[in-house]
């Protein structure tokens, strides 16, 4: 076997430290008063004030109009984050199917239709796209946060390739015991596909979760506000501010963050196997 | 992990010879042996993805397209047919070049370090035994965290108060003004990028190690006694196509997905502060209502990214040949 040298360990556990230690000291600050950050730095030891500072994001009512709270923010990520998933997954699941199991005119028209949108993202054309949704007043809705996010290939790719790898046998077979095209979809296909789907489902739970320019741009309305867009919204306040609520950020970058960091810890082989093969 | 990225690429490729029969007229094999032959509900199935992608993708690049010949009037009283005037505009503007240029510089910058560290780290985490699945969980956690999260978290570490790396900068007699001095600005940037798109070189190269074949692993480890010379004749080819494909995903995140990082750490002070291409667009259509000009910036960066997409796909066909 190779020799493994201490300095192999050394320069992993650098790594692992410039990576973690900064989400280390943001958790650990999150539990000091702003005014003690403010005179001491960032903190690596927990402190005393973290019950008071999370409970106060959560439910304090901020921003302009006084209406949003911490919780309210988290509950829009969530549906933000499950919604994309969700929709995601439906959407472009149904979509192979038709182009993988149908023989039918203009399919592969439509195919590199949807393969085209991987050519452009959604931050070279958010200007258009804001007037679009603009003129079809879905600014402001939950159907405007997530539907236009959908617009892309990724996920009808994964499934096209998954499809095409199963066994012919399984679709004669089905149609020798009369099954349709529906009941073959939802009877067979669907269970068939469990593992890729929970595979998907993390990266997109993840993508969506973490969306920042479009609820940028979308909502105005303070009630749709995410937590990303959260953030955004606290460092405003800041400026002007003598001692600015440190805490109270820090406080909202580990909610932020903690959702998606253990979706990928728990489900860390599933979330690898749903990176790699999916190729975004 | 196991065999499938292999498998995954190999349809890859044969998708992209089925758009060579496509381009060329000839008749596509049907993807399966048996299908179903329904005249309406394929078209069932299909509906959701293809209305979505009219309406939230094709209509809006059009318009994109569109909206760049024109000059729209400040104050909405509709607008004047230009031409080209929108690109000559922003080719000829030093402002925009300027902002290219950093774009170009911050491209390199951020990929080759995001590239190499990922590298370094899949190398090492690839070779210990003791405390392999902890580290492999310590680098990977980080992926999940949100671009603007990452930027509040720089943000305070570059903080001019109270930041550690502003701090360590100072014993070494430098003063770091992030958010005043360009190219203080741009370090925090670059070291924020890094640190975010490291896990995600890291798990790609991670797989790509651990597809090599144990038997290459053992003759190359009789062959060549040096571990570098190993690496360089052995692991590194091996590993090309991976690289290749992590080059092209790796610009296109410093160029596009590096946007809340800017917008946090700029925030909207972008006099003397560097910018992407893309936080430009943002500003100029929308803080500078500048719709024409906005579009054609959009347009010229659709090209790029055109561009840089087909280049992709021509990697991934090449990395059939290596693996």
């Amino acid at each position: 076997m190779q020799k493994i040298k201490p300095l192999d360990h050394l320069i992993l556990i650098l790594g692992a430290l410039f990576l973690c230690v900064p989400v280390l000291m943001t958790l650990m600050s999150s539990t000091h008063g702003a005014v003690e950050i403010h005179s001491g730095g960032l903190y690596i030891t927990p402190g005393s004030d973290g019950a008071a500072t999370y409970a106060k994001v959560l439910t304090h009512r901020g921003g302009f109009t006084g209406d949003v709270t911490g919780l309210l923010m988290l509950t829009n990520s969530l549906i933000m984050g499950l919604g994309f998933a969700i929709g995601k997954i439906a959407l472009s699941m149904m979509a192979a199917y038709a182009l993988v199991y149908f023989r039918f005119r203009f399919a592969t028209l439509l195919f590199w239709m949807i393969f085209a949108t991987l050519l452009l993202p959604l931050e070279v054309r958010i200007m258009p796209s804001y007037q679009v949704m603009s003129t079809l007043g879905l600014l402001n809705t939950y159907t405007g946060l997530i539907v236009p996010l959908l617009a892309s290939a990724t996920g009808t790719f994964f499934f096209r390739q998954f499809f095409k790898s199963v066994p012919d046998e399984l679709l004669e077979a089905a149609r020798i015991d009369g099954a349709g095209p529906i009941k073959f979809f939802i009877d067979v296909l669907v269970p068939l596909s469990k593992t890729m789907m929970a595979a998907i489902f993390i990266i997109m739970f993840i993508y969506g979760w973490n969306q920042y320019l479009w609820p940028l741009l979308m909502t105005t309305d303070e009630s749709f506000y995410t937590l990303m867009r959260g953030i955004k919204s606290i460092l405003q306040v800041w400026v002007g501010s003598q001692i600015p609520d440190y805490n109270e950020a820090f406080a909202l970058a580990v909610l932020a963050m903690v959702p998606p960091v253990a979706v990928v810890v728990i489900f860390q082989r599933m979330f690898i196997k749903g990176l790699t093969e999916s190729d975004k | 992990m196991t065999d499938t990225p292999l498998r995954i690429i190999e349809t890859e490729r044969t998708l992209l010879a089925r758009f060579r029969e496509w381009w060329s007229g000839e008749t596509a094999n049907p993807v399966k042996r048996v299908q179903f032959d329904r005249p309406l509900t394929p078209w069932l199935f299909i509906l959701p993805q293809m209305a979505v992608v009219v309406i939230f993708f094709y209509w809006p690049s059009v318009q994109a397209v569109t909206s760049s010949f024109y000059i729209e009037d400040p104050f909405g009283f509709g607008s004047t047919f230009v031409g080209l005037e929108n690109y000559q505009d922003a080719l000829n503007s030093s402002e925009y070049m300027s902002t290219a240029a950093f774009t170009a510089f911050f491209c390199i910058t951020v990929t080759a370090l995001a590239l190499g560290l990922g590298l370094l780290l899949a190398v090492k985490a690839d070779k210990v035994i003791r405390g392999a699945e902890t580290y492999k969980t310590l680098l990977i956690s980080v992926y999940a965290i949100a671009p603007p999260v990452a930027g509040l978290i720089g943000m305070m570490f570059f903080d001019m108060h109270m930041g550690p790396f502003t701090q360590i900068a100072g014993w070494f007699g430098y003063e770091l003004k992030v958010g005043i001095n360009y190219w203080d600005t741009a370090i925090a940037l670059i070291t924020i990028s890094v640190w975010k798109q490291i896990p995600y070189n890291f798990i790609f190269f991670l797989s790509g190690l651990q597809s090599v074949p144990v038997s290459v692993r053992e003759a190359a480890l009789i062959d060549a006694q040096s571990g570098w010379r190993r690496f360089k004749d052995v692991t590194l080819p091996l590993l090309a196509p991976t690289a290749f494909f992590l080059l092209i995903i790796n610009i296109t995140y410093t160029m596009f997905d590096t946007f809340p990082i800017i917008d946090v750490i700029v925030k909207d002070k972008p006099a003397n502060n560097p910018m992407t291409l893309v936080y430009k667009v943002y500003l100029d259509g929308f803080k500078g209502n500048d719709i024409g000009g906005s579009s054609a910036q959009s347009v010229i960066l659709m090209v790029v990214v055109a561009l840089l997409t087909v280049l992709q796909f021509r990697f991934l066909e090449r990395r059939v040949h290596y693996g």
